[in-house]
């Protein structure tokens, strides 16, 4: 986490600070892959289709399944979701707020891809 | 009156006993009688009264009209059959087959039948039909010599054929044309004679006989007009030979069938002395009553208050609901007829309406002909643009909005009615400007106002609805694309708007993106998306309800538009639900379960052992699928490759059991070990799992193969079944299990291996093209309607089973193993890892604990509920 990422890739701010996940040329537009965190914590990290990257707790609150990254991604009103791939309940990607229940939520990770 | 609530004078006489319920005695069960006796059934008369049903032919009503369409199309007799599956016992009507009524004794009011059985009663319908005239020229009774009007007839005529190269028709009208299609059906060369200067006088003019002419020689049938035939040869074997012509030439022919009209059969009448027509018919009254008020007669034998014998099935079904009225006491009359006729004959419409022959005084012909594309069409219209009526050949769709407009002037002139679309002035011009008592279906004589008054005050939204309601579109089908057009417009009338649209990000439904797909060869999701989504979501990222929904259309139309059929290719996999994403099932715990394919269910001890040992190398949960397969349960993705790398060497293949694709083929054991066998099931659904494996469709498609009528394999329950037959195989579709079971229904009998395969493909191929997202042939099926798909796929009605059979076939070559392919490749191998930067990192998430010997997920203790 010290070591000064490469360009091009994928990070997340966690508490101790930016996460280095993977290179984005790991990531394909449209989907998620599932990074792991320290102290056995998951991610579900995203592309979408205009370049963006976007991060959410990969356990769907649901199922309590660590599934969310297999989910497929939408947009409603200009905003990225997932929608879980177990039981549909869709994830805003920028809030973590599930769009379907009020009470559910995943965090929400920033993230970025470095220059 | 002799109705059932005032009963006859013959009731009071003196009799021991109570006075028994009537007795109602039906002579004759063609397609007028069963009509007759439905409407008796909806009148609530066949539940109060005896009801006794005498029928010549040995078997029950059926579909005389159809014919020649359905046997030509491999269908068998039964597939014609017009009896509602329990409808005698319901109603415990007594039907008495291959047993004629030969004697009426009016006096005592019995009817005797030829086993001798004698029938007191109190209402006599007779519904005897018509007999085919045939033409009093020598040589008529050599072997070879046929008629045709009856299943019997027509199976003498097809097994005759076999040894036959030529047969000519002696009459050149409906039924005439009738009988050649189904004489070139059976091979044959085919000669059509007709006495008149053109092919069908009744009904078209000389332009429409030329037309018509024109497209039947097309078709490879010679026709000989204003010729008589003199005399029949037979060859020394007693053999027909050929055809003496009035021109003086001589035709050879094998085969010759009479079809030169009919005469009603008014035998029975005349010899218990009710009026008979000069030209025969019995005579009956606008209530269908003879001179007899205990007697009825309807449909060909009678010889209506207007003075014509109707011999088209409309008038006779008018005058079967005007005799069973009468029979329960309501006011009910038949005085006369439209005879309008719109049909295909050897595949070529034909329809023609009101005076086609501007018999009116002062009437005027407008007149479109195009010999070259075989369309003739003429009005004929009053000086005051009434529209009178009309011939339409070739090309008959404007018939559907012309018939009813008859008796009015048209809201347009004349002239773009018979115009080709696109020709003159353009002119919006649909059934909305029908008047509401213009007649849409004519079967069931269902006005436009019912029609509108269905939508609007009963709340139906579909076609089938309002069918359901008024019984529009139940009959013929002819008045189907104007009753669904009606339909719509009526609905957008009231101000319901119903987006049928896939989803947020498309206005299509989901066979519309289909045709759009095939149509424009469009390859990827987003190209259809910004080209042809809903505009606020064009460059949109879409959604999880489209992007599986084009997946799949994708995936079904690939070979056909040029695409990888693989789903985890570029552009392809990033729209595929989980399941297809990782070729396997997801289950509640985030692990996947792995299905390998058991086509029929058939497996060698080597497979058997491999399947274990991989479940037990990898520690994966194994249990017997309801589909005759082996799942495997508790895989973490990272695991996938390696399980399927092992199931690949040892021959298996993907059982795309995660896609919405063709699951199993299951089947019994069948004629190989069973002693009640009458197929190879077994060998029969390996070939069809073989042949459908990888197709992608709306919902998951299920099959079973029987290997007899014990039907073991449940093949009634799925969405295509085949039971095995003495002489081939029945085949079901649109039958399901699940939480809404439905039986299958019977699409086509007896069908040879290669009939149905045939009907496999066209069916499946049609059901995927029109079908909605995660409609399952169950509800597909209740959806258009049996009787249509049974049209598309059987009759080819809308001309399109080449094309579905091409799809098929492109399908078929195209196929490929998913998981095969995936191994072969490390760019979609790269996706199989737990974590993007840990991928030889088991999820720690997934657990599991022992259960009864095996593994089962240990779920986590906190979810939302």
């Amino acid at each position: 986490m010290t070591a000064p990422a490469a360009p091009g890739s994928v990070q997340l701010l966690l508490p101790g600070g930016w996460f280095t996940a993977c290179p984005v040329g790991a990531l394909e537009p449209g989907r998620g892959v599932a990074v792991l965190l320290p102290e056995d914590a998951q991610a579900a990290l995203f592309l979408d289709s205009a370049g963006a990257v976007h991060a959410i707790g990969n356990i769907d609150p649901f199922t309590g399944a660590a599934v969310l990254s297999h989910g497929l991604l939408g947009s409603a009103a200009g905003r990225p979701y997932v929608a879980s791939p177990l039981l549909k309940q869709r994830f805003d990607l920028a809030t973590g707020r599930c769009l379907d229940d009020e009470a559910a939520s995943v965090p929400a990770y920033p993230a970025r891809v470095v220059g | 009156m002799d109705g059932m609530d005032n009963p006859t004078p013959g009731a009071a006489r003196p009799a021991p006993q109570p006075a028994p319920a009537p007795t109602i005695v039906l002579v004759g069960h063609g397609m007028v009688g069963q009509r007759f006796l439905e409407a008796l059934a909806d009148r609530g008369v066949a539940g109060r009264a005896r009801v006794v049903v005498l029928c010549e032919e040995p078997r029950p009503a059926y579909d005389r009209v159809h014919l020649t369409s359905y046997f030509s199309a491999g269908a068998r007799p039964d597939d014609l059959a017009l009896v509602p599956e329990g409808f005698m016992a319901r109603y415990g009507i007594e039907l008495h087959l291959g047993d004629p009524a030969v004697a009426v004794d009016r006096a005592a009011r019995t009817v005797t039948a030829r086993s001798g059985l004698v029938v007191r009663y109190d209402t006599l319908v007779l519904a005897t039909g018509s007999y085919p005239f045939v033409p009093p020229v020598p040589g008529r009774d050599a072997e070879g010599c046929f008629v045709y009007r009856t299943i019997e007839d027509l199976l003498a005529i097809e097994a005759y054929a076999a040894g036959a190269r030529t047969g000519t028709v002696v009459g050149g009208g409906l039924l005439g044309l009738e009988a050649a299609g189904a004489l070139k059906g059976l091979g044959l060369r085919t000669h059509v004679v007709e006495f008149a200067p053109r092919l069908m006088p009744v009904q078209v003019d000389e332009g429409g006989g030329k037309a018509l002419r024109r497209t039947v020689e097309a078709l490879g049938v010679q026709v000989h007009t204003g010729v008589g035939t003199q005399e029949i040869t037979a060859g020394p074997d007693g053999k027909v030979a050929a055809m003496a012509l009035s021109d003086g030439s001589e035709l050879p022919t094998d085969l010759v069938v009479f079809s030169a009209g009919v005469r009603p059969r008014d035998e029975l009448a005349r010899a218990c002395g009710l009026p008979v027509g000069e030209r025969g018919g019995i005579v009956v009254d606008a209530a269908c009553r003879t001179a007899d008020p205990a007697v009825y007669a309807i449909g060909e034998c009678a010889l209506a208050a207007d003075g014509r014998v109707y011999g088209l099935v409309a008038p006779g079904y008018e005058m079967a609901e005007a005799a069973a009225a009468g029979i329960a006491g309501a006011e009910a009359s038949f005085t006369g007829a439209d005879l309008s006729t719109k049909l295909k004959l050897l595949g070529v419409d034909v329809a023609s309406f009101g005076d086609a022959h501007g018999a009116a005084e002062g009437c005027l012909d407008v007149l479109y002909s195009d010999p070259r594309a075989g369309i003739y069409r003429k009005l004929v219209v009053a000086p005051d643009g009434t529209l009178l009526g009309g011939v339409l050949v070739g090309d008959v769709e404007s018939y559907g909005v012309l018939r009813p407009l008859t008796g009015t002037v048209p809201p347009v002139a004349p002239e773009h009615l018979v115009l080709p679309a696109g020709a003159g002035a353009p002119v919006a011009f649909g059934p909305a400007a029908l008047p509401d008592a213009a007649v849409i279906c004519s079967c069931h004589n269902v006005a436009k106002g019912a029609i509108r008054a269905a939508v609007a005050e009963q709340g139906c939204t579909t076609a089938a609805e309002v069918g359901r309601c008024t019984r529009a579109g139940t009959g013929c089908g002819s008045c189907a694309k104007v009753l669904g057009q009606l339909v719509d417009t009526e609905l957008a009338a009231a101000g319901i708007a119903v987006d049928k649209g896939l989803c947020r990000c498309f206005a299509q439904t989901r066979a519309e993106l289909y045709e759009t797909v095939l149509a424009l060869r469009i390859t990827s999701y987003r190209e259809l998306l910004d080209r042809h989504g809903r505009p606020e979501a064009r460059g949109g990222e879409g959604c999880e309800v489209c992007k599986p929904t084009v997946a799949s259309i994708l995936a079904s139309l690939a070979p056909t538009i040029g695409l990888s059929g693989h789903v985890l290719d570029a552009g392809q996999a990033a729209l595929q639900d989980t399941n297809d994403h990782f070729l396997a099932n997801m289950q509640k715990n985030g692990s996947y379960s792995v299905v390998p394919r058991i086509p029929g269910g058939e497996i060698t001890p080597e497979k058997l052992i491999v399947i274990g040992e991989v479940a037990r190398d990898f520690g994966l949960y194994t249990k017997i699928t309801g589909g005759q397969r082996i799942d495997l349960f508790g895989a973490r993705v990272e695991q996938l490759p390696r399980i399927w790398a092992r199931l690949v060497a040892a021959g298996f293949e993907s059982g795309h059991a995660y896609g919405k694709a063709l699951r199993t083929v299951k089947s019994c054991v069948g004629s190989a070990w069973c002693r009640y066998g009458v197929q190879d099931s077994v060998r029969m659904a390996i070939d069809l799992e073989l042949r459908y494996r990888g197709l992608r469709s709306p919902h998951k498609l299920k099959s079973a193969v029987s290997g007899c009528a014990r039907e073991c394999a449940e093949a009634q329950s799925k969405d295509f079944g085949v039971i095995a037959t003495a002489a081939g195989w029945n085949l079901y579709v649109g039958g399901n299990g699940g939480a809404t079971p439905r039986h299958a229904d019977l699409l086509a009998k007896d069908l040879s291996d290669a009939e149905l395969v045939r009907l496999i493909d066209r069916f499946l191929m049609f059901y995927i093209r029109t079908a909605e997202r995660l409609e399952r042939t169950s509800v597909w099926l209740e959806r258009i309607g049996l009787d249509h798909v049974r049209d598309v796929v059987v009759h080819d009605s809308l001309g399109i089973c080449a094309e579905l059979e091409q799809l098929m076939a492109d399908h078929v070559a195209g196929y490929r193993d998913e998981w095969a392919d995936t191994l072969d490749d490390p760019e979609r191998l790269r996706r199989f890892v737990s974590f993007v930067n840990a991928p030889d990192t088991p999820d720690p998430t997934v657990r599991f604990v022992p259960e009864r010997g095996q593994i089962k997920p240990l779920l986590p203790l906190t979810v939302i509920s």
